[in-house]
């Protein structure tokens, strides 16, 4: 195998990452509670290197082909995941700073871990073989384990790392049956070699068999029905700001390597198996959306709203022998990690504010004491039930879009509707801020917190009032099939 | 438009004065200052009125095509484009609006004494948000603003409304928005006709655009099949809006827990927001599948239900202004009639009648708000012989109730007399069906009158109530001018309805009956008209 210089240039934000969070990790033993701010700030310095890496890994010339051999490959698919999930890292340290801070648990173990996840995650969206994704996907699986379970002493928090390990490991088990008899059969690992093979070899049921489990793996991390049942007790658990980062950075992930997977390795697997992709992504949305009206609980309201976007989000796998499949899935996920981390930044700044952020309830009154919080948190509510002019009315236009290209109208319908019904729980809230006639005193957010919600907030309005620049840009990420 | 040589996005300014206004309140005026945020609000929808008069002495009744066109590229990936544009339907509408934000934020000055800046607020983003759907010739532009209208009618009924205001307003929102989505398919499926193709259909190739001018014409030459889907997607998101009978459960609930504004607005404005998406997009774009027995059956026989059904229940309400909510199905049942007339006076009645219902209906539920104000119940049976104690508000409600059951001289008169011609020249029985509405309309406004001015007074609690305010007359006193005008000279909007009713009327295909207002056109407009009756489809 040869390596060349470049090879090691390109891959350069995985590796500073890695060192970062060694780095972290061994210095952390020095400091004490009280300075532990520090190590936020040097995360956040970290990360903001990394991202000053992809962006000049991403001006470098000839960096469209494979490198390590065909492991990897840093694409403008890759460049545009590995922005956002830096961007996802950031808003997760922002968020934690106080809340991590009043733990009684130190916080250094905690950065260095979100950065061993941030690792992972960028690896999985440059694997360019299914091992390079599977080893990355396990990296950022098992530091995401640990990071569920952090507040160790917290029953509920112990229970959803638990919860999410097991099931986790069990779908990393399938998801690897499924590569192992792919590979039996193939005899090779590059999905770029997979898709040549396959293009001339007849089909057989091993290989659906394989290709099944491997997509029955990866819905397990995106969280469609039938295999959800994990993320209401985790998203509950966990601590809120990890909360937030697993709706938007892991599932970023596994969206794109869900794309990459199937978009590059199986490109014939669409056009067979549309129908249990539409089944799959019509009973997510259908569950999700109707669970999360019966929720009482905030962050299980909004663990369901997730699924049932993760279902929204399968209308563009089935439309990716359109133009606007994988458009409208990186179109969405832009969207959906504003509007998401967002709202659940806001649950963060209740809970810091000494409310349990359990029910509902704990918004009454918001408009009284903080309307700055109050309005941009409606902004993000309006956003994901899909209102005009923001962010998620893109995200989900270029998904209906591609449910209707692909030919699946009643589909489009269904995800209209279910749309249309998520404003009732959504604006739950929104009319618990509003409407509540409950007094307190003003509540203050701390300056951190507000950066990382003023940063969703702004990302949720432009991209809706002025999407031309980003939808133009993203249309340039799509994954180029031979 | 051009003044001095100079362009002015004259659409785009009375569009957002309000936005701008609003957005001037939220920053510079903290909330303790009640009396300078409605000072300011006052002057900047007065503004927003003077700077939208130019637009009703500068359109130009003989020039066919939309006016004070603005047009700039959006998201040019999508083929979206921010244009902006009116004709004679929209021009009227606008006005009506720009007046109707005046009113809704004068009569708010006592009624409203809560969180203030907000109310204000939303009022004046609602406006915008308003005159932005009737000036938008772009469907996903269009789209965006029809939405987002939604949000703060929504906080209006939540907030200020009364007792179940939180049950009146989310139902408000999601059978808006319900419908409303409905519609967002039919407009992607619209761009795939035109663009590439979808299910099966082969597209247009064309390059991808949402210009409602352009879409029109592409959806009038698709297959009838799929008119017929396209239509009833489109039907959804306006008949919910309208609302015609069985989707007009959301309004008694909207209107009557609305603060006196909101209901204002809710009827003179919103609700012309469903019968304006038919005129301008579900009448020219599918012809083909409004001209199916079947489907204009369903269409006529829902709208002549609501007008019957709507009128019936309305006689039994106890609540005043459940009772003039009731009424407005009724009302808008008959615009409706008019509209599927497809013939030139039925479509023009229609369109009439849409103002004439926004001012004779928001001035009701401004009286029955200034009652309401004074003695805080709307319970018919808490009144009588108000007509001793407040004589002058009786005279205002008498106008105003003669006007909404269709007395000549008023504009009510105008409207219905319009839209039975046009609908008896289709069809002796919808014309009879209607006129049993108009009977009824009569009944049940007459005996609300009897009920709550004639005989003595009952109610002790009624004996000392102060007659109407100076301002209070001046919120109405336009309605009233109005209401005389249509009545007495209504050439003056018939004129401005006239070319583009013939180009709807013709692009549909349905015969023309001339209007009252056509039968005075000189014959050089006669001819005018039979030519593009020629250019009619078959």
């Amino acid at each position: 195998m040869k390596v060349s210089a470049s090879d090691w240039l390109l891959l350069s934000p995985e590796l500073f990452l890695t060192a970062a969070g060694l780095l972290i990790l061994s210095i952390s033993a020095f400091f004490e509670k009280a300075k532990e701010e520090f190590l936020a700030f040097l995360t956040l310095l970290f990360t903001g290197i990394t991202i000053g890496l992809v962006a000049f890994v991403s001006g470098y010339r000839g960096r469209g082909a494979p490198i390590f051999a065909g492991m990897f490959i840093v694409d403008n698919f890759a460049v545009f995941f590995k922005l956002l999930m830096l961007l996802s890292i950031v808003l997760t340290v922002l968020a934690s700073i106080q809340f991590v801070g009043r733990a009684p648990y130190p916080a250094g173990d905690y950065y260095a871990l979100l950065l061993f996840t941030g690792v992972g995650m960028l690896f999985m969206v440059s694997g360019n073989n299914l091992i390079s994704i599977y080893v990355a996907l396990e990296l950022m699986a098992l530091s995401s384990y640990i990071l569920a379970g952090y507040f160790k002493l917290e029953i509920k928090s112990t229970e959803a790392a638990l919860k999410y390990f097991v099931l986790g490991a069990f779908s990393s088990g399938v998801l690897l049956y499924g590569l192992s008899l792919v590979y039996g059969i193939a005899g090779r690992m590059g999905l770029p070699e997979l898709a040549k093979l396959f293009e001339s070899q007849a089909k057989s049921n091993l290989l659906s068999v394989g290709i099944l489990l491997i997509l029955a793996g990866l819905l397990f991390k995106i969280a469609a029905v039938p295999f959800h049942v994990w993320t209401p007790d985790v998203y509950e658990g966990s601590p809120t700001p990890v909360t937030a980062f697993f709706s938007v950075g892991p599932k970023l992930a596994a969206y794109a390597i869900l794309a990459r997977i199937f978009y590059v390795g199986f490109p014939k697997f669409h056009a067979d198996w549309g129908l249990i992709i539409a089944l799959v992504s019509a009973a997510t949305m259908v569950f999700g959306n109707v669970a999360a009206l019966l929720q009482t609980n905030v962050k299980r309201m909004l663990a369901y709203s997730s699924i049932a976007h993760a279902g929204y989000a399968l209308m563009g796998v089935l439309g990716f022998r359109t133009e606007f499949g994988l458009w409208g899935i990186l179109v969405y996920l832009l969207a959906y990690t504003f509007m998401n981390f967002g709202v659940f930044a806001l649950v963060v700044f209740l809970e810091t504010k000494g409310y349990a952020a359990e029910s509902v309830a704990d918004f009454n009154g918001l408009a009284r004491r903080n309307m700055s919080a109050a309005v941009v948190m409606l902004v993000f509510l309006l956003s994901l039930a899909g209102i005009p002019p923001t962010a998620g009315f893109i995200g989900k236009y270029y998904l209906f879009t591609a449910a209707m290209k692909a030919g699946y109208a009643w589909l489009a319908v269904l995800a209209v509707l279910m749309s249309a019904l998520s404003l009732f729980y959504y604006f739950r809230i929104a009319a618990a801020m509003f409407f509540s006639e409950a007094e307190g005193a003003p509540l203050k957010s701390s300056y951190a917190l507000t950066a990382a919600v003023l940063i969703c907030a702004a990302g949720t309005v432009v991209v809706g009032v002025a999407p031309q620049p980003f939808v133009e840009m993203l249309r340039a990420c799509v994954i180029r099939t031979p | 438009m051009e003044l001095m040589g100079i362009w002015i996005p004259i659409l785009s300014i009375v569009t957002y004065i309000p936005l701008a206004g609003a957005l001037a309140v939220v920053f510079f005026l903290p909330k303790e200052r009640t009396g300078a945020i409605k000072t300011i609000s006052t002057a900047i929808v007065l503004l927003d009125f003077v700077v939208s008069l130019p637009l009703w002495f500068l359109f130009e009744r003989g020039r066919e095509g939309y006016q004070f066109v603005e047009k700039a590229s959006w998201i040019p990936s999508l083929g979206v484009d921010y244009h902006f544009g009116i004709d004679g339907i929209s021009l009227l509408l606008i006005l009506l609006t720009t007046l109707m934000g005046i009113i809704a934020v004068a009569c708010s000055y006592t009624a409203i004494s809560e969180r203030q800046k907000e109310y204000y607020v939303l009022l004046l983003l609602l406006q915008t948000f308003m005159i932005g759907t009737f000036c938008s010739l772009d469907l996903f532009l269009f789209y965006v603003f029809w939405e987002v209208m939604l949000v703060p009618m929504y906080f209006l009924i939540g907030v200020w409304g009364s007792d179940r205001r939180l049950y009146a307003a989310i139902k408000f929102f999601l059978y808006t928005l319900a419908g409303s989505v409905l519609m967002l398919l039919g407009i992607i499926a619209l761009y795939f006709y035109n663009t590439t193709g979808f299910l099966g259909y082969k597209g247009l190739q064309q390059p991808p655009t949402f210009s409602i001018e352009k879409l029109t014409a592409v959806a009038a030459g698709m297959p009838p099949e799929l008119q017929i889907w396209l239509f009833f997607a489109f039907f959804f998101g306006f008949a919910i809006k309208v609302p015609m009978f069985p989707f007009h459960t959301w309004l008694p609930d909207a209107h009557t827990e609305a603060p006196t504004a909101g209901s204002v607005i809710l009827a003179a404005i919103l609700l012309k927001m469903g019968t304006y998406g038919f005129v301008r997009f579900s009448l020219p774009m599918f012809p083909d599948a409004i001209n199916t027995p079947w489907v204009l059956g369903v269409v006529v026989t829902l709208s002549i239900v609501g007008i019957v059904y709507g009128a019936m229940v309305t006689l039994v309400q106890k609540d005043m202004k459940r009772l003039i909510a009731y009424s407005s199905v009724s009302h808008l049942g008959f615009v409706m009639l008019g509209v599927f007339a497809l013939n030139m006076a039925g479509l023009q009645g229609g369109i009439l009648q849409m103002v004439n219902h926004g001012i004779s209906t928001g001035a009701l539920f401004l009286l029955v708000g200034m009652i309401y104000e004074r003695r805080h119940t709307r319970m018919i049976s808490d009144y009588g012989g108000l007509a001793r104690q407040m004589p002058i508000y009786a005279t205002y409600f008498l106008i105003m109730a003669l006007s909404s059951m269709g007395l000549p001289i008023l504009n009510g008169f105008i409207g219905e007399f319009t839209i039975l011609q046009g609908a008896f020249a289709k069809s002796f029985w919808w014309a009879f069906f209607a006129a049993t509405g108009i009977v009824l309309g009569a009944a049940y406004l007459l005996w609300l009158y009897q009920r709550v001015f004639f005989g003595e007074i009952t109610n002790p609690a009624n004996a000392s109530l102060p007659d109407l305010t100076a301002r209070e007359q001046v919120t109405l006193l336009p309605l009233v001018a109005l209401a005389l005008w249509i009545g007495l000279y209504p050439k003056p909007m018939f004129d401005v309805l006239r070319l583009p009713s013939e180009k709807i009327v013709a692009a549909v295909g349905g015969r023309t009956v001339p209007s009252p207002a056509l039968a005075r056109q000189s014959p050089a407009a006669e001819k005018e008209t039979s030519l593009s009756v020629g250019a009619a489809r078959p």
